[in-house]
């Protein structure tokens, strides 16, 4: 099963209509939650919004993750070990408030386990490969010292 | 000295805010922490029993700003967090706000998302944290924010 999530605050039919196209080229279930976007698109399962619950159970049995450059998907696949292909949105087409989703797509860009698609034709080409691997799990040496330095300063805090 | 358990109040939004946060728990792991988000059902998937729903909120709608306003600050009067911390948005920098007024330590963690500069709401809570990191070296040079590691 292929998961597309795009995020709820915010559409991305860009994003959706690429998995959308190549519906018939997968023989997998694709489940996307696509925020407010009343597309209807027959080849794919799509949902506005899903409950955490079904988030993370979608999120869990999927085999392959496709989302907008929210760090929230990002964190969600390195927890649940799902290679994700990630399409950052972009502000001079109007899917986001302004382009920080580029500067993260930029920042994880050649990671582990972290696809970065630009068009369409690039999620395609994801979409049909069976080499894509999850991301590295584990607490990269940044996120111990973050966590290091917070658990110090709490410490000493009055 | 004899070790006193902190008291910690951590907010975060829905989405990749919680995830940050989610992220960074081990490093409340020696406090009592009471956690504050705006999606019903969100603690309970991470096991988290102590924890308040508040409405969330953004510029654009003043109304559930007073109301989240309203809300934490009868949390933190209940709970009196020596500590609050907030990985965004808005809803934190409330908290922060009001966790300044009313005596508490007060950080915030800038969402690993804004790689280039501060957020609007970091450069919002900037004013109210007595700590202010950035996850990313660049921003905090520009805004004056420190930098400390990342949740990537």
């Amino acid at each position: 099963m292929i998961f597309v999530t795009t995020g709820t605050q915010l559409p991305f039919p860009a994003l959706v209509d690429a998995v959308a196209a190549m519906a018939n080229k997968l023989d997998e279930r694709i489940i996307a939650q696509v925020g407010p976007d009343k597309t209807y698109r027959p080849d794919i399962d799509s949902f506005d919004h899903l409950d955490p619950d079904r988030y993370e159970a979608f999120f869990a049995r999927a085999r392959l993750v496709v989302a907008h450059a929210g760090i929230g998907t990002v964190l969600s696949a390195i927890k649940h070990q799902k290679p994700l292909v990630i399409m950052p949105r972009r502000f001079e087409l109007g899917e986001h408030r302004n382009d920080h989703q580029n500067a993260t797509a930029r920042e994880l860009e050649g990671r582990q386990g972290i696809y970065v698609a630009r068009t369409e034709r690039e999620i395609a080409s994801y979409l049909l490969r069976n080499d894509l691997v999850p991301p590295n799990q584990g607490s990269s040496p940044k996120s111990a010292q973050l966590i290091g330095y917070l658990q110090k300063y709490i410490e000493s805090a009055a | 000295m004899t070790l006193v358990t902190k008291k910690i109040l951590a907010i975060a939004s829905a989405g990749g805010h919680w995830h940050q946060l989610m992220a960074l728990r081990p490093a409340f792991a020696t406090g009592k922490v009471h956690y504050a988000t705006t999606l019903r059902g969100l603690p309970e998937q991470f096991g988290l029993t102590s924890a308040s729903l508040i409405p969330d909120c953004n510029r654009s709608t003043p109304f559930r700003a007073a109301l989240c306003t309203f809300i934490l600050a009868g949390l933190i009067l209940w709970h009196r967090p020596n500590v609050i911390v907030s990985t965004g948005a808005l809803p934190g920098v409330i908290g922060l706000a009001l966790g300044k007024f009313l005596g508490a330590e007060t950080i915030w963690i800038d969402s690993v998302a804004n790689a280039e500069e501060l957020s609007s709401s970091g450069r919002l809570a900037k004013r109210f944290a007595k700590l202010c990191l950035s996850q990313w070296e660049m921003p905090a040079r520009k805004s004056g924010a420190a930098y400390a590691g990342s949740v990537l």
